[in-house]
């Protein structure tokens, strides 16, 4: 095992070095730095391309200037990385210090949504395979490898952005919508839940009533524009979570679970209170940090006291379920911060931005605040990237469980007399995470550097406009540094998805044959 | 041949049920005929294939078509990108000038009757007909999607089929060659490629794009061929002495062929985006050359007055990529032998019945 990652590494660094070479030199060859310098009339034109070119060791022949260049990258070693300077004459190392933070956080939300999403359509969408549903969901996933991003960001922009912010103005919400949002959930979740002709009426009638009540609710009670959820509500959302989590992770059958999840939603009302304090007396990550280690290390105890055998998936299913209602806590302060927030100048109730990673009129020394603002300038890229990666997910993961239900283990486990909520969740949905983990490793490390377009469109600096900085200015220790942070984790997160591959599957062993 | 034996052997195995009827249909037919057949029942893949036809010769007789000076035919749309007519004020909604003109709504219903009118889809800022330019950067997109397509699937296959079939060093050396191309991200090497030489022509970055688009496909070709290599018809062949050559193009190159196709398919669709994105950023398809990509990035400021100078150019993409992703569905589907048509009711009913009849004449 060792020795078969030795060698790939060393493969893998041989592959980098030869084509950060090439790029090397075809950035080089294909423009002069310094050609604008030339033009100008600057009077110490002169010396000021003397001293670029110092700095850059312009004089050094390109394929030479590489080997200087890789000199600097192998200080990683000795822990002493030189990306070397870029025109502006900060260091490269810098400007990545600065930017991959931005790019990171602009992907990540995008990403974990798209997982989410996609696998949870996917596989239902498996699960009602020919039906209405798996057919219309395949021409939204078609339609959503079709589109271009920027297209798509110009038009969230407009009718997304824009037209909400119009409408907070005003925020009552007219009847064809409220008729509207209840017929598309009411279609939504009646094909979703699907079965016999009762249970399709029953889903599409509670459904419709649900969503047309709680939007109703919202616009008459002026929610959008104070919102929030407030101990009650949470409670119950909580009992949900905790109904939904124990379903799906080990059946409404096993008390213990159902118990333990149950007694963590009742403490989400009790710690309520309590976090707000927290909240309000002490902002900032590391108190949110550390109260949900806190969380998880109650969630442990109160799983393990409830269980006497079979204690791992008990106390996980505890865990997610205390994870997800503390989140709801969370969501509750970002709500109640809403109304602060639209009344800042800065804002002034126009709160979703189109452009940008930050208001920079935005002055406040609130943690809260400019945790707000920060996820609302993150609200429209994530919605555009969310949609353009999730069809990925919804195909592959459909087409994935459709193999595996149709192994004979899938057979066989059917005939055992097991329910098919084991069948689906045990057998056939951990077998269906084999190759897409990692696929989803790969595309992560993939969509750090693919970021380019959704960055320019929506105004973020982060990798992508670093990239494309140096790519105009033919800054070449720049763009280098870029391509070699993206070639990198391109080329580990492909070593890591094939040793992750043979630890998930037993039958696929490394170090074997490749 | 091969497949009529395995079809005959499927048939000896699978004489009941449902597949029964599945493999009745496919009795005595040759591989390329049950392809089309199924093809052919995918309704959704049939439409796009006759939209993307409509698109292609609907774009490309459009304008006029020069060759080398020589060849010039002339476009049935009445403006080119290059005449300017006088924009057009007065009716417009919202005081914009220059709308589209096009109407699909009959007179009848309160429209303007259906028709093209005199700018279709209206006018840019100095008056150049929107409709020809969108034509115009319709078959610039069209013909670097070909050329991506067709390089790349060209390099891809040899590249796979050489390094399945020969195996071992010529594997490792190939598989490393490929590892290296996909290091360097594809927007990466199309923008340095595009930023530097887009100017030489849409052609020439097309060409370039293509020969770094074909790693996909090499590992699956290979993958293809690792595993058809050690069927017996190849053995059969070489014990007939047939050259390596011969092996490869005319015995494994046939069985491979749908998984090539398929994933062609899907480069095309690829390939589309990643011109209008890269044209889109500035290093793609450079002005005075028109592009779907650079349209959009000209035009996406005035979406507020103006919004049918950025509706259409991206109608155009997406219409195109989406029906070549259904077309690519449509022939997974007809490809993949494990594939069977959903058996519907009535067909499965028929023939348990039939089932039921045979067993009582026992």
């Amino acid at each position: 095992m060792l020795a078969f990652i030795m060698r790939r590494l060393g493969i893998l660094s041989v592959i980098l070095f030869g084509s950060s070479f090439i790029l090397y030199n075809m950035a080089a060859i294909s423009g002069d730095p310094l050609a604008d310098l030339k033009l100008s009339t600057d009077p110490n034109r002169d010396f000021l391309v003397a001293s670029l070119t110092r700095e850059l060791q312009l004089d050094v022949p390109p394929p030479a200037r590489y080997f200087l260049w890789i000199k600097g990258i192998f200080g990683i070693f000795i822990g002493k990385p030189d990306f070397g300077m870029s025109r502006d004459g900060s260091t490269v190392a810098h400007s990545l210090a600065l930017a991959i933070p931005v790019t990171i956080r602009l992907v990540l939300a995008a990403t974990i949504f798209a997982i989410v999403l996609g696998i949870a359509i996917g596989i239902v969408t498996a699960l009602r395979q020919y039906s209405r549903f798996d057919y219309s969901m395949t021409f939204v996933s078609f339609l959503m490898f079709s589109l271009p991003i920027f297209w798509v960001a110009v038009l969230l922009k407009e009718y997304l952005a824009i037209s909400f912010n119009n409408f907070l103005r005003e925020p009552k919400v007219p009847l064809g919508w409220i008729i509207g949002i209840s017929l598309f959930s009411a279609i939504f979740w009646a094909s979703v839940i699907g079965g016999s002709r009762k249970a399709f009426w029953t889903a599409f009638f509670s459904a419709a009533l649900i969503a047309g009540s709680i939007v109703t609710l919202f616009s008459v009670s002026g929610w959008f524009l104070n919102p929030g959820l407030g101990p009650i509500v949470i409670t119950a959302m909580s009992v949900g979570i905790a109904y939904g989590v124990t379903q799906l992770s080990v059946g409404l059958i096993n008390k213990a679970a159902l118990k333990a999840s149950l007694t963590m939603a009742g403490l989400s009302l009790v710690f309520y209170y309590p976090a707000q304090w927290v909240f309000d007396k002490h902002p900032g990550s590391l108190p949110v940090f550390l109260m949900a280690c806190v969380t998880i290390t109650i969630a442990v105890f109160v799983g393990l006291s409830y269980s006497k055998i079979d204690r791992a998936p008990i106390v996980r299913t505890t865990i997610i379920t205390a994870v997800l209602s503390a989140g709801l806590v969370v969501v509750d302060k970002f709500m109640q911060t809403w109304k602060p927030y639209m009344e800042t100048d800065a804002i002034n109730y126009r709160p979703v931005p189109t452009i940008g990673q930050r208001s920079d009129l935005l002055d406040t020394p609130d943690y809260w605040l400019k945790s707000l603002d920060i996820v609302t300038h993150l609200f429209l890229p994530t919605v555009a990237l969310t949609l353009i990666s999730f069809a990925g997910y919804i195909r592959y993961s459909r087409g994935t469980l459709l193999e595996v239900l149709n192994q004979d283990y899938i057979r066989t486990a059917r005939a055992k007399g097991l329910t098919e909520r084991t069948v689906i969740m045990r057998h056939a949905f951990r077998n269906t995470m084999i190759p897409l983990t990692t696929i989803m490793v790969v595309d992560f490390a993939g969509v750090i550097g693919g970021a380019l377009i959704t960055e320019s469109v929506f105004g973020w600096s982060g990798m992508g406009t670093l990239f494309r900085q140096g790519l105009l200015g033919y800054d070449l220790n720049l763009l280098m540094g870029v391509f070699f942070i993206t070639a990198t984790l391109s080329v580990l997160a492909n070593l890591v998805a094939d040793l992750l591959y043979s630890a998930l599957d037993p039958r696929i062993r490394v170090g074997g044959g490749a | 041949m091969i497949f009529k034996k395995k079809a005959a052997q499927n048939a000896e195995v699978n004489s009941s049920g449902e597949n029964a009827i599945a493999n009745k249909e496919i009795e005595g037919l040759s591989q390329g005929q049950i392809v089309r057949r199924r093809f052919f029942r995918h309704r959704a893949a049939v439409f796009s294939l006759g939209v993307i036809l409509f698109i292609v010769v609907f774009v490309f007789t459009a304008l006029d078509f020069r060759f080398l000076g020589i060849w010039h035919v002339k476009g049935w749309w009445k403006w080119s990108p290059e005449d300017i007519p006088d924009l057009r004020y007065g009716d417009c909604p919202n005081d914009t000038v220059g709308c589209p003109t096009i109407s699909l709504l009959p007179k009848a219903l309160g429209g303007n009757g259906i028709g093209l009118g005199d700018h279709p889809f209206g006018q840019d800022d100095i008056g150049r007909d929107f409709f020809s330019l969108v034509m115009k950067g319709t078959q610039r997109s069209l013909s670097v999607m070909v050329v991506i397509g067709f390089l790349g699937g060209t390099i891809g296959t040899i590249v796979g089929s050489i390094s399945g079939y020969y195996r071992g060093k010529v594997d490792a050396v190939l598989m490393r060659f490929t590892d290296f191309i996909i290091t360097i991200p594809a927007i990466i090497i199309g923008s340095v490629v595009g930023y530097h030489f887009g100017n030489l022509g849409a052609i020439f970055l097309a060409f370039y794009l293509g020969l770094f688009a074909w790693t996909g496909l090499s590992r699956l070709v290979r993958g293809e061929f690792l595993t058809l290599r050690e069927r017996e018809f190849v053995d059969a062949a070489r014990v007939a002495g047939a050259s390596n050559r011969r092996i490869i193009f005319k015995h494994i190159l046939p069985n491979a062929v749908g998984v090539i196709i398929v994933s062609v398919t899907l480069l095309l669709s690829g390939a589309i985006l990643l011109e209008t994105a890269l044209s889109y950023i500035g290093f793609g398809v450079v002005e005075p050359d028109v592009s779907l990509g650079l349209l959009i990035n000209k035009y996406q400021d005035s979406f507020t007055t103006r919004p049918w100078l950025f509706w259409y150019p991206g109608l155009f993409i997406i219409s195109i990529a989406l029906s070549i992703n259904f077309i690519g569905d449509g022939l997974r589907d007809a490809f993949d032998p494990r594939q069977r048509r959903r058996i519907s009711k009535k067909e499965r009913q028929e023939s348990a019945s039939a089932r039921k009849l045979a067993q009582a004449h026992d």
